[in-house]
């Protein structure tokens, strides 16, 4: 006979509610500051009493930037595939399967096209749920998709990073993604079309060596890691201890990579605000 | 010469035809049989070793400390012709990223390739052929000097990486190899590219963005190293030669997936085995890469190299 009794069987939360962000009651940041999950969502995802920026994905990303959460999402289709019959300690079509079952994404990016400020832009948003925001073909394609829709339409693109890099399961294909969006890239350019990168946690690896760092400006938000090789391998390479808050977005401001850190709640309006200086337009409020 | 440990079979049989030499000068026995015999042996055993390469046994290859790197290349192409272009013009000349101008022919090139050194002394003084972003600046400079006058430029790729570096993360290791890669998607000169030995990640794609895109035979070109991708996916160093294999890094492999144009083919053993000869099919290799390139427009030529790398990789949908 035992003390508690089971009303329902098994585990019956759906995936849909196995998020990434917090979907809890509370939330804890890393200084242990307790938050309402509904207060932080309101918050922009970020901690009023310390300011930590929580780790979100696209479906957040998208509601701060887009006009009432509405946007065309591009490219829904697109999966990987297995070109290289990849295995490690697993298949690599089984670690896509359970990636896919447990974000509910297709792959590491969504890409879409709305208002922001009243005004279209195209944002790609990549989700570190997803094999760690690694790139793959899939990713590069629909980078070089969306760079494709803002060339066509006229419409600034907007890259937002979070990835752990390349994805090794796709080899040599992964690593040709860097030089197939910096094409698209220089397209965009040559177009005199303006391009933000915006680097969040964490920005590594094939990323910050192709898209994130080739913005016409290069963003982040406070405290976000942003580097080619992690901190574990340059410790273990040099053998050096690392300075504090060596790789983090403010490291990198001061060393001359990005152009400014913004905190998340002011992103969409300084984001539209470099559009209308840079493309000589009225200010919009 | 130094072996790897597959080629001892090859060693032991050179060894003793060597022996079998010696004895046949210095006595009056008549070893012309036994020589002949152990060397059908020897082309034998070379054959059946050399032809079955395993990925990770060609990884070994590309990093035999006896095969030709960068210089030797250039100076055994060019000769006299060659002259050395040093710096960033902002902080450092990077060691392990040469590069200048040289002729074949009556045809100048700018020529850049990351160095690696042969003892230890020149390994650490070339950083083991991992270059600093001011090393991509420092390709990018020259690149640039090419393309206002014209010059066609040629990549040797040989690194296991961009140096990872507390300095180099500084100064903007990613937005170095970023820049880079984005310059050379529109650079209005033929670029030729070739894989001389190891082709690690963005440190090789670095200067590898090409028209011509060639690898050889025992080079090997992927994102990752073997090891480092045993380490993460295997989480141990104990995997490299399963990593080989499922990376698909050699030039076979890079080309059925479509990452490179060709393959030039190496002297039985490997490029060290017959330096001059690989030189040859080097230098061959330039020329005919450049005439299939020279006569096109820079227009044409952007957009066909635009257009080779915006169709690299597989998905569905």
């Amino acid at each position: 006979m035992s003390w508690f009794k089971r009303k329902t069987k098994g585990i019956t939360t759906t995936t849909q509610e196995k998020k990434d962000t917090p979907k809890g009651l509370w939330y804890k940041s890393p200084t242990g500051k307790v938050v309402d999950a509904e207060e932080l969502e309101k918050n922009f995802y970020v901690s009023p009493e310390d300011g930590y920026h929580v780790r979100i994905g696209s479906k957040e990303y998208f509601e701060i930037l887009f006009d009432d959460n509405k946007f065309k999402e591009l490219d829904t289709n697109l999966e990987s595939k297995d070109p290289l019959k990849f295995v490690d300690t697993k298949k690599y079509p089984e670690r896509l399967k359970t990636a896919q079952d447990k974000t509910n994404l297709k792959d590491a990016v969504r890409t879409a096209v709305g208002k922001s400020k009243g005004k279209d832009l195209v944002v790609a948003c990549m989700d570190f749920a997803f094999i760690g925001g690694s790139m793959g073909s899939v990713v590069g394609e629909k980078i070089a998709r969306a760079a494709d829709y803002s060339l066509e339409n006229k419409i600034p693109l907007m890259v937002i990073s979070k990835s752990g890099g390349a994805r090794m399961m796709e080899a040599a294909l992964s690593l040709m993604q860097l030089a197939k969006t910096s094409v698209k890239l220089a397209q965009l350019a040559d177009a005199q079309i303006p391009y933000i990168s915006l680097c969040t946690d964490p920005t590594t690896g094939g990323t910050t060596a192709s898209f994130a760092m080739l913005g016409d400006i290069n963003i982040s938000e406070p405290g976000a890691l942003i580097g080619f090789a992690g901190p574990r391998i340059v410790r273990d390479t040099t053998g050096k201890e690392l300075p504090e808050g060596f790789q983090t977005a403010e490291f990198l401001l001061e060393h001359g990579f990005l152009d400014f850190i913004t905190v998340r709640n002011e992103l969409k309006n300084k984001v539209n605000k470099y559009l209308d200086l840079i493309t000589n337009q009225p200010l919009r409020v | 010469m130094e072996y790897l440990e597959f080629e001892l079979p090859i060693k032991d049989l050179e060894d003793q035809l060597q022996k079998c030499r010696v004895i046949g000068e210095e006595s009056e026995v008549d070893v012309t049989e036994t020589c002949s015999q152990i060397e059908k042996k020897l082309k034998e055993a070379q054959k059946d070793i050399y032809k079955n390469l395993s990925p990770w046994q060609r990884v070994q290859l590309s990093r035999h400390p006896n095969r030709p790197y960068t210089l030797d290349y250039i100076s055994a192409i060019c000769g006299d012709s060659f002259l050395e272009l040093h710096g960033d013009r902002n902080i450092k000349d990077d060691k392990a990223m040469i590069g200048g101008l040289g002729k074949i022919g009556d045809q100048s090139f700018m020529f850049i390739g990351q160095q690696k050194g042969y003892n230890t002394k020149t390994r650490q003084y070339r950083n083991f052929g991992m270059a600093n972003p001011e090393g991509y600046r420092k390709a990018l400079r020259l690149m640039k000097s090419a393309e206002k006058f014209g010059i066609p430029v040629v990549t040797l790729i040989d690194t296991p990486g961009a140096y990872p570096g507390l300095e180099a993360e500084e100064r903007g290791q990613g937005e170095a190899i970023a820049r880079n890669i984005l310059e050379m998607t529109r650079l209005k000169v033929p670029i030729i590219t070739i894989v001389i030995g190891e082709g690690a990640s963005g440190g090789a794609l670095g200067i590898g963005v090409g028209d011509k895109v060639l690898m050889l035979e025992n080079s090997w070109y992927s994102v990752i190293s073997p090891e480092n991708c045993s380490s993460i996916l295997w989480r141990s160093w104990e995997y490299k030669e399963q990593a080989a294999e499922a990376l698909k890094l050699t030039a076979t492999d890079a080309m059925k997936i479509k990452v490179v144009d060709g393959v030039i083919k190496e002297p039985l053993g490997g490029a060290h085995r017959d330096r001059e000869k690989t030189f040859l099919a080097v230098s061959n290799a330039i020329v005919k890469s450049f005439e299939a390139l020279k006569n096109l427009s820079p227009t044409d030529l952007i957009s066909e190299r635009m257009d080779k790398y915006a169709n690299m990789g597989v998905f569905k949908g």
